[in-house]
């Protein structure tokens, strides 16, 4: 509905996954000089932070998001996300990357649920951006990219009314719809029930701007007051202290989207109990492959605004498991509901030569750089990229 | 006061959209009909009293175009007319009217396409019926739509549109009571705050205008000449329709209301928010004064669950029945 949303998405989504890469990476790192030749250092993670960070951040990339538009599918979505994940030397298997899209998403949903106002959004998202400035400390480069994207989003945003920012609300719960994946971290905090659902609570502050319930004030005909009674509305609601700041410094006040990871908490998700509420899930995953036409030219823009800086052929990939160890990856991916599957886009297996040519001659407009492949034509270039997915 | 009822289970879940519950009690059958809605999907339910016996029907937005997915449903809500009752869709790509049991459609209409400035959302929001003729449907644009329905057969036409409004249109309601001064028929709410009484004839003519004081206004109910207006900062407010003069203020809910409904026969208002209350209210005017008076009579809350819709489901209130966001079911909630 709202053309305004899939910045936010974006950006919140992309800033739970690098709190959750950084967490399994800090989990698995060695310190460097006992580290053997596959073993994960502080300076590789360092490495990958910076490298996920400047290929999300990349100017043409964002000039692609801001653009108004309507969301586009799950499926879609998530193809732009392990792009980026793979967007350095770090290689993850299906299973992590389920597990992790899983995680992100959740923690977003959660995040625009509890929003006690639908412009407190634009705060989680600055609590996001907050943190990922803070990887990026020491490089001031991506740090001005990110001020960049900052500056756009306070541009784009401060001025929109609460009426607007709660269609982007709806639009981004339409998104979520349905989603009941269980995560450990929020079972034990107990901000999730077991049945998937979160716990809503009925006390703390009210929203900035809205009265604690309980007052009913009448007024005659001349605007005076005649009569206030109050009433117990069945909550224990309170004053808020302060409103959050909306500018590019400042205390946020907010909690949603601060890291909520650390290294002595690690994440899990539970793939049963699976509710039966997923009529509309199978239905999304049933559509047909080859994707309409649209998402392609969507994900060839975005894509086409993705440099990726490709590691020289003899630097070995490090994988990163999201799991605690491998064989919990390999039952994870085997043991996956088939309900729950993503089913990423794998343009390679497509056979339709009529999307084929429409994907070149799209992939015609972008300049590719830094590809160390020698291919044909351009459009080979980015079923290419595609099948490293 | 009351007690809760056997749920009645939908095909789909609801979603977080303003006034996402209909409910129309069937006149030669004891059953009743619900009406929530999903996505690009509307889930019909009809439930006997006990709420056994439900059947279901799935409803789909029209596509309009090449497009890449279905239109969203922003609102599905019965029109009860003196001589039929018809089943209003709106939707992104425009506005379906069928009959009441979503069997046969019966009218499209379009919404256009000029020249929308590229960030701006377009949708359909806000249906009601008036005056025993007419069927108004609000726009993302402002502009109020008013279709001329004949008695019966499929010759509806677009009668007037009323410009107003320079916000996108949340809510319509027509005087479900009696209105002692015969003036206000209509009432139109807005993505600002800002209301619009109207009076209907041949025409629409504005009769009063009440200015935004900076929230939403998300629902809104006509009764009696009383105005209920429900806020996106959880208070309700109480107008003359005449004059548009304020007449109370409630501290109602903890965050946005989502839904108002009234019961003509008794006064009683109900309001559904995201903060997981329905909040029952009695309305009343003094005899004396001709002051507006609101009491509050009920609590329910509806546990983890963000409330998009509510209504009563009888004339009286002694019954009603809300949805909420995720939730697979309609809850109901009888008077002991």
């Amino acid at each position: 509905m709202s053309a305004r949303t899939l910045p936010l998405l974006f950006l919140n989504l992309g800033g739970e996954m690098l709190y959750i890469l950084d967490q399994r990476l800090r989990a698995q790192s060695i310190p460097g000089e006992k580290a053997r030749k596959d073993e994960w250092t502080d300076v590789d993670r360092k490495r990958v932070m910076n490298d996920i960070i400047t290929t999300m951040f990349n100017k043409k990339f964002m000039e692609e998001l801001f653009k108004p538009q309507e969301l586009y599918s799950k499926k879609a979505l998530r193809t732009v996300y392990d792009r980026l994940a793979h967007a350095s030397i770090m290689r993850l298997n299906q299973a992590s990357m389920d597990k992790l899209y899983d995680l992100m998403t959740m923690a977003f949903k959660y995040q625009v649920l509890l929003c006690p106002r639908p412009k407190d959004i634009l705060l989680v998202t600055f609590n996001h951006l907050d943190a990922i400035k803070d990887f990026v400390r020491d490089s001031p480069n991506i740090l001005n990219q990110v001020d960049e994207t900052f500056r756009q989003l306070i541009d784009m945003y401060s001025c929109l009314s609460a009426g607007e920012f709660q269609l982007i609300r709806q639009t981004l719960l339409i998104f979520f719809q349905d989603m009941h994946i269980r995560v450990s971290i929020f079972l034990k905090d107990k901000v999730q029930n077991s049945n998937g659902r979160f716990v809503l609570p009925i006390s703390g502050p009210v929203p900035w701007g809205t009265e604690v319930p309980g007052l009913i004030r009448m007024f005659n005909c001349n605007g005076d007051e005649v009569k206030r009674v109050e009433f117990t509305n069945g909550g224990n609601y309170i004053s808020p202290q302060r409103e959050g700041s909306f500018d590019l410094y400042g205390d946020r006040v907010l909690k949603l989207g601060t890291n909520m990871y650390s290294v002595s908490r690690p994440v899990e998700t539970h793939m049963s109990g699976a509710s039966k509420s997923l009529a509309s899930h199978t239905k999304e995953n049933a559509a047909p492959n080859p994707l309409a036409k649209e998402e392609l030219n969507f994900l060839a823009r975005l894509m086409g605004g993705l440099e990726i800086k490709k590691p020289n052929g003899s630097e070995p990939g490090f994988r990163l498991n999201l799991f605690t160890t491998d064989e919990d990856e390999e039952y994870a991916s085997l043991t996956r509901p088939d309900e729950l599957s993503y089913k990423v886009i794998n343009i390679q297996a497509t056979q339709d030569q009529q999307q084929n040519e429409e994907l070149a001659r799209i992939m015609g407009e972008f300049e590719v750089t830094d590809q160390p492949r020698q291919s044909t034509s351009k459009g080979d270039d980015l079923l290419a990229m595609m099948d490293e997915l | 006061m009351y007690r809760k009822a056997r749920s009645v289970p939908l095909k789909s879940s609801s979603s977080a959209l303003y006034n996402n519950l209909s409910v129309l009690p069937l006149r030669d059958k004891p059953l009743t009909y619900f009406a929530a809605v999903h996505g690009s999907t509307v889930s019909l339910a009809s439930a006997a009293a006990d709420g056994l016996s439900v059947s279901h029907r799935q409803l789909q937005a029209k596509e309009g175009g090449p497009a890449v997915s279905a239109s969203i449903v922003t609102q599905a809500s019965w029109c009860v007319l003196p001589s039929r009752v018809l089943l209003v869709l709106t939707s992104q790509k425009g506005i379906q009217m069928y009959e009441s049991d979503g069997s046969i459609m019966v009218y499209w209409h379009a919404l256009d396409v000029l020249e929308p400035p590229p960030a701006q959302a377009v949708f359909a929001r806000g249906i009601a019926a008036a005056s025993g003729r007419f069927i108004c449907v609000g726009t993302s644009s402002g502009l109020v739509l008013v279709f001329d329905v004949p008695s019966k057969g499929t010759n509806i036409t677009l009668s007037e549109v009323l410009e107003e409004h320079h916000d996108s249109i949340t809510d319509i309601t027509s005087e479900v009571g009696e209105n002692p001064n015969g003036a206000a028929d209509l009432l139109t709410a807005d993505d600002s705050g800002a209301l619009c009484v109207w009076r209907a004839k041949e025409e629409f003519s504005l009769l009063t205008k009440i200015s935004a004081f900076g929230w939403t206004c998300s629902s809104v109910k006509l009764w009696n000449g009383v105005i209920a207006a429900g806020y996106g900062n959880g208070q309700i407010r109480l107008y003359e329709a005449t004059s548009g003069a304020l007449r109370a203020t409630v501290s109602a809910h903890a965050r946005w209301i989502y839904a108002l409904d009234l019961a003509p026969l008794t006064g009683k208002l109900l309001s559904g928010a995201e903060d997981s209350y329905v909040q029952i209210w009695k309305l009343s005017r003094n005899p004396d004064t001709g002051d507006i008076e609101i009491e509050h009579c009920h609590s329910e809350c509806v546990t983890d669950t963000q409330l998009c819709g509510a209504r009563f489901c009888d004339p009286e209130g002694n019954s009603f029945a809300a949805t909420g966001y995720d939730l697979s079911e309609i809850v109901r909630y009888g008077q002991v």
